[in-house]
């Protein structure tokens, strides 16, 4: 009698539990929902806006399905950004993606090596004035680009590098985030490796390539998603040190495509550019996140 | 193969002097084991026999080569480390190639080396495995794998078996001394562990704050340890120290716990009344129901072990004393009539050096 109760009150505390959970991860669901819409909606109607014609969105319509013009809109922003309506003469897409891709390419290997072999000199080497290395590095941290823009621009004009792709990645390329990452990383290689190669008779070089690198993979596969997009979204320094047509980047060039307002701004074609100025990042995210993920999964001590 | 001579070897780390003159010959072909408690300086030796860290003065010679200020690579040394240091990014072949890799070995000799190695050590069928899907024992074998390919003079230990458990320790402690015999090569073993020591070596060398405080065959150094240090330290249980002090001209010895007693091999110098210490080996504690000068030993703890017993009281002037006896029971708060038969003593002075028999032939 007495069991029978206490089973039947069991019973009806465990449904009473079912029914929290699965409230709760309605409510949750519910929230996540809500926040991809938010974040979705400026994208949703990116791309919608790109396949319609100039006169639905210059009528102020904002349109929330697709409309037909889509391969003409991405034929014109890809080969000739839509020319021949302003005449400020816009750049094509094609070109500024690949001035992009360049620079982005450059700035995230760029900043990867300077910063894997400087991390891997402080802390491998013992050299004098090697800590006041590190804090010199550490204190770039607190200068970002904008605040040295002057200088640097100044540097940049007087070796003739205005106008350039070298102009455009070096200022751009050392990186005290990423040599602080390093660091962080190579502290936790145990000095028994260190050792051991010493005895096996590796070199420092020898070291850093055949133990080093391949420990920090995964880290390097991190960082170059982050930098990729890190110079992928580059506008201020891209915006001052370029004025060739022929070096013009997707996110620079994309905000020269929208005309002041005497102008009527080919709307279907900016948008259709922007889509496409977000399919390299996205395809970097899905390429390489997938191989550090199988890296963390691998996690090897 | 080699021989390994070390001579005033001393180390500094600032103000901190952590060897202080280590003078240690190693024949051709001998385990030596260097066994101390942490912090005796014992890796410091070893790493400064691997060029891992360079002696601040004194001069360490392989096959009467001076190689103080060569690189560990250039030593003809191989070590194997306390976790092992297997590179995790390659395969086992490839941890036990890269070395040799590295000296610009050919291609099949590389592979006969391994191949060899993997046999010798029964892994063969674990060479494309990566170290993170071994267990600790195989581990365990591919760092020595990865020492025996080098084909060196010496081989280094830096307490190797402290990461496995205990089963696994006492079966690769066999097997190391079988594969060390096999092979012949000069080894240095450091472990903290005594009976790993005790096992292991053809001769220990027993560190204690940065000196070698006795370097003898390990029965030696278990029969006649040189000082209260090595006799503490060698032996489970520990040996017990009781005090005591001379008497009889130099013939005997008043305990605190009252009986004076006379030494079994000769008389000591000093005069009466000088302080001893008197240690004797748990194993070594009698039971004595019927003697009539018997010590009544007051039981605190008793520790069975199946095939004997380790009982722990206090003497009657308050000292503790540990008794290993083949006794089957026996209870706490009982007092147990013991025996310390003057044959078994080992006799310290003051300072805690051994003092040998002023008569080394007594009758």
């Amino acid at each position: 009698m007495l069991m029978r109760d206490t089973a039947a009150e069991d019973l009806r505390l465990a449904r009473i539990t079912e029914r929290r959970q699965a409230r709760s991860r309605w409510v949750a669901h519910a929230i996540l929902a809500l926040g991809v819409l938010i974040f979705a909606f400026p994208i949703w109607i990116t791309v919608v806006g790109s396949t319609h014609d100039v006169n639905t969105i210059g009528r102020g319509e904002v349109p929330l399905w697709f409309g037909s013009e889509a391969i003409a809109n991405y034929v014109s922003a890809w080969t000739t950004g839509g020319s021949s309506v302003r005449t400020t003469g816009a750049v094509p897409a094609w070109l500024m993606l690949w001035n992009s891709v360049n620079m982005a390419v450059l700035i995230a290997v760029g900043k990867i090596a300077i910063s894997l072999l400087s991390a891997y000199a402080v802390v491998f080497f013992s050299f004098p004035g090697r800590m006041v290395c590190f804090w010199l590095i550490f204190i770039t941290l607190m200068l970002p680009v904008e605040v040295r823009i002057i200088p640097t621009f100044e540097v940049m004009v007087n070796l003739g590098l205005i106008n350039s792709m070298s102009g455009l990645v070096v200022p751009l390329v050392a990186s005290a985030t990423a040599t602080l990452l390093f660091r962080q990383f190579f502290l936790t290689i145990p000095d028994e490796y260190v050792e051991a190669a010493k005895i096996d008779g590796a070199g420092p070089l020898r070291f850093f390539k055949d133990v080093v690198l391949p420990l920090s993979v995964t880290n390097i596969a991190a960082l170059f998603v982050i930098l990729f997009i890190y110079g992928w979204n580059q506008y201020l320094w891209p915006l001052l040190i370029i004025s060739d047509k022929d070096l013009e980047t997707v996110v620079v060039g994309m905000t020269k495509m929208i005309g002041t307002s005497d102008a009527q701004n080919e709307w279907n074609v900016i948008m259709a550019t922007a889509v496409l100025a977000m399919v390299p990042p996205v395809l970097v995210v899905i390429f390489m996140q997938r191989w550090f993920v199988k890296g963390l999964t691998e996690t090897e001590k | 193969m080699a021989t390994l001579s070390l001579s005033s070897v001393k180390k500094q780390f600032g103000q901190t002097q952590v060897l202080h003159g280590i003078d240690l010959e190693v024949q051709d072909g001998e385990m030596i084991v260097v066994v101390g408690a942490s912090g005796c300086g014992k890796s410091t030796l070893l790493r400064i026999v691997a060029g891992l860290e360079t002696p601040s003065s004194g001069t360490v010679r392989i096959d009467g080569r001076d190689v103080t200020k060569l690189e560990p690579a250039d030593r003809d040394i191989a070590m194997v480390f306390q976790n092992y240091a297997l590179y995790p990014h390659m395969s086992v072949f490839e941890n036990m190639a890269f070395g040799l890799t590295l000296r610009k070995f050919p291609k099949e000799e590389i592979k006969r080396r391994v191949d060899n190695a993997a046999r010798i050590l029964d892994i063969t069928s674990l060479l494309e495995r990566k170290p993170k899907a071994l267990s600790g024992g195989q581990r365990q074998r591919v760092a020595m794998g990865r020492a025996i390919v080098r084909d060196p003079k010496v081989f280094l230990f830096d307490e190797p078996l402290s990461n496995l458990d205990a089963k696994l320790r006492v079966q690769m402690r066999a097997e190391i001394r079988r594969l060390q015999k096999r092979l012949g090569v000069t080894s240095l073993f450091v472990t903290h562990d005594q009976v790993e020591a005790m096992t292991l070596g053809d001769r220990l060398v027993v560190m204690h704050q940065g000196r070698a405080a006795q370097v003898a065959s390990p029965m030696d150094v278990w029969g006649t340890p040189a000082d209260t240090y090595v006799a503490g330290f060698i032996g489970s249980p520990a040996m017990n120290f009781l005090k005591a002090e001379l008497a009889a001209g130099g013939r005997a010895a008043r305990l605190q716990a009252g009986p004076t007693l006379p030494f079994a091999d000769g008389p000591r110098p000093g005069a009466d009344t000088d302080p001893l210490t008197i240690g004797i080996r748990p194993e070594h504690v009698e039971h004595a129901p019927h003697a009539p000068d018997a010590l009544p030993l007051a039981i605190e703890l008793i520790e069975p072990l199946g095939s004997e017993t380790v009982i722990h009281g206090r003497l009657p002037g308050g000292e503790v004393l540990v008794a290993r006896l083949p006794l089957a029971a026996s209870a706490i708060g009982a007092v147990l009539p013991v025996l310390l038969p003057a044959a078994a003593w080992h006799i310290f002075a003051a300072g805690g050096a051994r003092l040998a028999s002023s008569n080394p032939s007594p009758g």
